[in-house]
């Protein structure tokens, strides 16, 4: 099928609505969000319309750098840990019978059903002294005795992951599904051990396919909230906790949104930057 | 509170309710139709659905204005939903209950029309700390309910119950403790002052609050968990996981009543004592039935039936009240308490909030 460039302007038609919905949803409220960035905050009250710098100057200290640095450490940290979880899984997933495969991806859906506060709980629970998973570690004999597992990093990174990974398997398994299999039999008619061709054919196949889906897991990472407050200590607090802090319980709206603006803008500068890399990397 | 929670639900009830909750939902064009008739904003959750059953059914029995409880969000996103309606000239809420540093944050852009004492003489029954007024003498407020913020234990950890705030600070206890997350409602600074600086004075002057905030830092290797949701705390105090820390008392005596092995101390020190005010807003119409409802709330009895039911605090004097000795232990204490510095928080809140964080999370 040929496709002709839209000629009149009724060709346009279908693309009002999403264009009004993302204005309405997404412009609107972003616009806001940096209007009400540069207000000026009361103290005592709430806070006034206004052109002032104060609130990204508040920003500007190593405390919230550090706090920034580590939002974004671990949001990546999720992405690699999903993605090296995600593509192997995905791929024998991909090459397994017709029946297995609908079962292993409507209980991934299941996951997805879960909310955050439900899968914050649950591991929360697993990992503690008294009721947790080292107490099986212990009837089993090879521990000593049961210790509690949070609040602490791993923690964290462990519900993140859990709560990620079905996004992650979704995105990639059309993308493997789709993945011509003469390829790996040619790889390995010409010798290659079955890790070999994954690493040295399906891998650099789905180059941008994985690239993609570490970006959109460490987008989908970097505004979680709940879970580093539930298994975390204050330390692996993420900036959106300290975000929601202000706006709910300091009622500091405008301090709030200059740091949401500063994390948008983090975030798509990295993300530009891998796209750009990306780039480079294809045209060499 | 305990009988509402043993309540057998048959299903008629269940019906019933069904058919409670359809009529409540077509309660706002009932009441546009009454001449009398008031919304109250309180706590959502058990607080409201308390309040509903105890106290608003039997208030319109004897006024005759109908009550429409409205559920309130914790922390200070209703006082800036009550703001932004007021400049409109709505009021989502006629009479809501407020926290002390949502008043006094009310008060410096005039949201609360002042209340005329004169309406309501039974505010002559509170204790005099209960009445919020604006600097220049106006009543911003009037006590509504006050709760405890305590020392709490788990039994079956702790055999002997801690005697003072001092074990916070106890090396024996490290990584056993569960506090709130917030400067602005852990009261921990009141707490350090009281405990290690003879009163909540020495947080007076910003050398005093620097001082403070070093030594309740001490405490930061005890710590377990910071909590922001009650219920996650509550969990882990009633299973042993995290056996101290600070809760709230009437929820703790409640739990240890249903046989959970929790208990909640006043230190010597004191317990923390918060209070919530029943505050009008600019914007509402309803003044005359608002100061009939502060009134009818400002009764004795009505202090001493939420004493009973919702487990709250007297705001009224004790020697009103006729709350057997047993009954005002549970929800109160003769100890002196630890008032929070609540003009800290307004006048001061950034740089405390500032200070918390980096403390707490440096």
């Amino acid at each position: 099928m040929r496709r002709e460039a839209p000629q009149k302007f009724s060709d346009y038609g279908p693309l009002f609505f999403p264009a009004g919905m993302l204005i309405v949803f997404f412009v609107v409220p972003f616009a806001t969000m940096i209007a009400v960035s540069f207000f000026r905050r009361d103290p005592a009250g709430f806070y006034s319309p206004d052109f002032v710098f104060d609130n990204y100057a508040r920003f500007l200290s190593l405390f919230f750098g550090k706090v920034l640095g580590f939002s974004l450490f671990l949001a990546v940290m999720v992405a690699i840990c999903c993605v090296v979880l995600a593509v192997p899984f995905t791929y024998l997933l991909s090459r397994a019978k017709r029946k297995t495969q609908v079962l292993w991806l409507v209980a991934l859906l299941s996951i997805l059903s879960l909310s955050e506060v439900i899968i914050g709980f649950a591991w929360s629970t697993l990992f503690s002294r008294t009721a947790g998973i080292t107490n099986l570690l212990v009837m089993l004999g090879i521990m000593n005795e049961a210790v509690a597992l949070n609040p602490s990093f791993g923690a964290v990174l462990t519900a993140m992951v859990y709560q990620a990974l079905p996004y992650t398997v979704l995105v990639l398994y059309p993308a493997l599904v789709r993945l011509d299999p003469t390829l790996t039999e040619a790889a390995r008619t010409l010798g290659a051990s079955p890790m070999k061709s994954f690493f040295t054919v399906v891998v650099p196949a789905l180059r941008n396919t994985i690239v993609a889906t570490l970006i959109m897991v460490f987008i989908f990472a970097l505004g979680s909230y709940l879970l580093p407050q539930i298994l975390g200590r204050p330390q692996h607090w993420t900036l959106s906790v300290l975000i929601t802090d202000q706006a709910i319980y300091q009622s500091n709206m405008p301090f709030a949104a200059a740091m949401a603006v500063f994390l948008v803008l983090v975030t798509l500068g990295l993300v530009a930057l891998t796209v750009y890399a990306g780039r480079k990397g294809e045209a060499a | 509170m305990r009988d509402i929670l043993k309540t057998n639900v048959s299903r008629r009830a269940v019906l019933g309710a069904g058919v409670a909750g359809a009529s409540l939902l077509a309660m706002p064009a009932v009441l546009r139709a009454q001449d009398k008739s008031l919304k109250v904003g309180v706590y959502g959750g058990y607080f409201k659905d308390s309040f509903d059953k105890n106290i608003f059914a039997d208030f319109t029995k004897e006024t005759g204005i109908a009550i429409e409880s409205v559920a309130e969000p914790t922390g200070e996103a209703w006082l800036v939903q009550l703001e932004q309606a007021a400049k409109a000239g709505q009021a989502p809420a006629d009479v809501s209950m407020m926290s002390q540093v949502a008043m006094l944050k009310g008060q410096s852009t005039e949201l609360w029309a002042a209340l005329d004492t004169a309406k309501i003489p039974n505010a002559t029954n509170l204790i005099d700390h209960f009445v919020n007024k604006y600097p220049d003498g106006r009543v911003a407020g009037i006590g509504a309910v006050a709760w405890y913020i305590t020392l709490v234990t788990n039994t079956d950890v702790y055999k002997e119950a801690p005697t003072s705030w001092n074990a916070l600070w106890d090396p024996a206890n490290a990584d056993k403790l569960g506090l709130l997350a917030l400067v602005s409602n852990s009261f921990l600074l009141e707490v350090t002052a009281k405990t290690h600086f003879g009163g909540t004075n020495a947080l007076d002057t910003e050398e005093g609050l620097v001082k403070a905030f070093e030594k309740l830092a001490e405490v930061k290797p005890n710590v377990r968990l910071w909590y922001r949701d009650e219920a996650q705390f509550e969990q882990s105090l009633k299973s042993g996981e995290i056996p101290m820390g600070q809760y709230y008392h009437d929820v703790t005596g409640l739990a240890a009543a249903d046989g959970q092995p929790v208990r909640s101390t006043f230190p010597q020190e004191g317990g923390i004592m918060d209070s919530g005010c029943w505050a009008l807003s600019r914007a509402s119409e309803k003044v005359e039935e608002a100061h009939t409802f502060i009134n009818y709330m400002c009764q004795p009895q009505i202090q001493s039936l939420l004493s009973r039911k919702v487990g709250t605090a007297p705001t009224v004097k004790r020697d009103l009240l006729d709350l057997t000795a047993e009954e005002f232990a549970a929800v109160s204490s003769d100890i002196d308490p630890i008032i929070p510095r609540y003009d800290l928080y307004t006048s001061k809140s950034d740089w405390l909030n500032q200070k918390w964080t980096e403390m707490i999370a440096g």
